[in-house]
């Protein structure tokens, strides 16, 4: 029966049932114990933000509580993909990935096509990323162009309880390495999941409401802004197609395109940096495909080029929000020549 | 408010309606409606449909004008005798705006979903409705209890109205086993059981027709009468292109050509209804339920089911409705069925109950007492 849970709870739920389905599926990262070792073990943390809470108990010796040393645990979870397991590692932050680059980008990427095809690497990277809890300027970014720039990565961006569930699912049972990027600021909130597990295929949009006047593309946490944004515009008149990628690597190109066809008007919201980002990456891509169909410039919503801010009213100013939206989208359906 | 001015609400048409949008009015203040007449056109995100007036009466005021979205519940237009002074109609009109606008819109409580379990399955079920007699409505293949979105709450007037998901639909368990004719009317009679139903008036859309007939045959005591419609298991005809189309079908994009097929108006396979069943495809042990059920219905490109024999066997009242445009399982099949009187419909394709709801409602009320 679909009920309505949080989104941390759906990714919790579906880690357990792909534990219980699939024994290779095990668990990796800092604090999912109390401590590792030490008698603080009982207390199953689950994590910073508590998603694999539960489990640690329920899978005795498939969660590991890890060093805090990313390179070193994120290059084990992919070593263990490579000989059979289902690893799903949790950097704590989108933030760390720095600390292991060479593992993510060099080696998961790459195995796959340097041996013809011959070996694959079903690793899951959980990680948070975003801005919106005053987590300042080193644990508020939201990277996940940096994956989607390199190819042999899948990049998901969950941005309701539903995708959240069938997307970590379909991240796991995949045979390549998907970085799965949680937004901090969303694991309260809730929506209808069913209780049966089920997949959701990466490379295709989820078009989130119809409309005719302008296309809004948005990713992950933006989803529920421009949503909340387009039912702003429909009070004026004005009928947004909302339209959340799911996926930036593989990209739902088709959906995009055929929508921005249809409507001539496109408004893209990021909460990436500015400079190449899926916002830019979009608007090249219908530049050059559906050029002849708009009817005005391609509009782009995020936040200025600058670290995150730690105060809270300058975070408040740096995030893209439905105002900011709702008047992107108005400028693109008033744009005459 | 007088009591002589009654409201018409924004009908609850499935468990996720929260609004409609009346498209248009089809009937114009002053005009007398008749119980049963068609209203307005309704759009919700999923689907169109019409709003039918549940007693006769004049038309005297529209509250929601065309173009606006109202949520469920909420008064859309006052029907009153022509006694009743205009401004008592203006003073329940603007009442009615005014809680609108404050939020205050009376719940309309839709079907009430629960479970029972059936030979080790669960059988999920959605029941609206209270009254001596009891209707149980069974889905087609691939459909779902919400399939009968337009009739269940018309039905549920006059009898309890429980619409059930077969094995491998719905919020039902998805193991089939061998996907039997059998195994799936075991599960409706294994409802009834389980809910303590003694004697049903079944109804049964496609495969769902062809399970209610086997129902009868394997527990005729439980039968009360049976509507059939498009039934499967009649004659050979089928659109089994359709059926696999259906089962293979990977996304939105593959699955919404095929959707076109159950529809006279192809406007009705919306994109809603394509993400909806894309939902439930990928549901763990979905396609290979589907897989099962392909093979329980087809025989190569012809139907593998037959049940005319069965439903020779069987004394009770039975009425069978076919849309004329049925492109799934076509109409000629019917003449599978003999004497027997069909009563066809124009405008509909094989989703009749969903293009053209009255004259299945009409059909199931009378098999009543």
């Amino acid at each position: 029966m679909a009920r309505a849970i949080s989104y941390r709870e759906a990714i919790n739920e579906a880690l357990a049932a792909e534990m219980a389905r699939d024994e290779s599926v095990i668990v990796m990262g800092e604090d999912n114990a109390g401590g590792a070792g030490g008698p603080g073990e009982d207390d199953a943390w689950g994590g910073v933000m508590g998603v694999t809470s539960g489990l640690y108990h329920r899978f005795p010796g498939r969660v590991l509580d890890t060093p805090l040393s990313e390179s070193a645990f994120v290059g084990a979870a992919i070593g263990a993909a490579t000989r059979g397991m289902r690893p799903v590692a949790e950097l704590m932050f989108i933030d760390f990935l720095g600390v292991c680059f060479d593992q993510i980008f060099n080696q998961a990427a790459k195995f796959r096509y340097m041996f013809g095809g011959k070996a694959i690497t079903p690793v899951t990277i959980r990680t948070m990323y975003g801005a919106g809890l005053n987590a300042a300027a080193q644990h508020s970014q939201a990277l996940y162009p940096i994956f989607t720039h390199v190819p042999g990565l899948k990049v998901v961006l969950p941005s309701s309880p539903y995708e959240a569930k069938g997307l970590i699912t379909q991240s796991i049972r995949d045979d390549d390495p998907v970085i799965f990027c949680e937004h901090k600021a969303m694991y309260e909130s809730s929506g209808e999941v069913p209780e049966d597990s089920y997949t959701i295929p990466f490379g295709e949009a989820n078009i989130v409401r119809d409309g005719e006047d302008v296309t809004i593309v948005a990713l992950g946490r933006m989803v529920r802004v421009a949503e909340q944004a387009a039912r702003e515009l429909a009070t004026g008149g004005i009928q947004a197609e909302v339209i959340d990628p799911r996926t930036t690597s593989p990209l739902d190109t088709e959906t995009i395109l055929e929508s921005v066809e249809s409507t001539g008007r496109l408004v893209l919201v990021d909460e990436a940096s500015p400079r190449c980002n899926l916002a830019t990456d979009i608007s090249a891509l219908v530049a050059k495909e559906a050029f002849g169909s708009l009817r005005a410039p391609v509009e782009m919503v995020t936040p200025p080029h600058t670290p995150v801010p730690f105060s809270d009213s300058l975070e408040g100013l740096y995030l893209p929000d439905e105002q900011r939206v709702v008047n992107a989208a108005k400028s693109v359906v008033e744009w005459e020549r | 408010m007088d009591e002589a001015i009654s409201r018409v609400v924004m009908p609850k048409w499935g468990l996720s309606m929260t609004t409609g949008k009346i498209t248009t009015w089809l009937v114009s203040e002053g005009e007398e409606v008749a119980d049963g007449d068609e209203l307005a056109e309704v759009e919700t995100d999923k689907i169109a449909g019409s709003l039918e007036s549940n007693q006769p009466g004049l038309l005297r005021k529209v509250v929601a004008e065309a173009g606006t979205d109202v949520p469920v519940g909420a008064t859309v237009a006052l029907l009153a005798p022509a006694e009743v002074p205009d401004e008592e109609v203006q003073r329940a009109a603007e009442q009615a705006r005014e809680e609108l606008a404050a939020g205050e819109v009376a719940e309309v409580s839709g079907p009430e979903t629960g479970s029972v379990e059936v030979d080790g399955r669960r059988i999920a079920h959605a029941s609206l409705g209270a009254g001596d007699e009891t209707i149980v409505l069974v889905h087609g293949y691939g459909g779902d209890k919400n399939s009968w979105l337009f009739v269940q709450e018309p039905l549920s007037e006059r009898a309890a109205v429980h619409a059930v998901d077969l094995p491998g639909h719905g919020e039902s368990t998805k193991d089939v086993g061998d996907g039997s004719l059998a195994t799936l009317a075991g599960a409706v009679l294994g409802f009834l059981r389980e809910k303590g139903i003694e004697r049903a008036h079944l109804v049964g859309h496609s495969l769902g027709g062809a399970v209610v007939v086997e129902a009868a045959a394997q527990d005729p005591g439980r039968v009360a009468s049976l509507t059939l419609l498009a039934p499967a298991g009649f004659g050979s005809g089928v659109n089994a292109e359709y059926l696999r189309g259906f089962a293979a079908a990977g996304s939105r994009r593959e699955l919404r050509p095929h959707l076109k097929a159950l529809f006279a108006d192809p406007d009705q396979a919306t994109r809603q209804l394509a993400d909806d069943l894309m939902g439930f495809k990928r549901i763990d042990g979905v396609p290979e339920a589907l897989n099962t059920l392909v093979g329980t219905l087809l025989d190569g490109d012809v139907q593998r089911l037959d049940v005319t024999g069965a439903l020779g066997g069987v004394d009770v009242p039975v009425a069978v409705v076919w849309g004329r445009e049925d492109a799934v399982l076509p109409v000629g099949n019917a003449a599978a069925l003999g004497d027997r009187a069909v009563s066809y419909v124009d405008g509909a394709g094989h989703m009749v109950h969903m293009e053209q709801p009255t004259p299945v409602v009409e059909a199931v009320r009378g098999q009543l007492k």
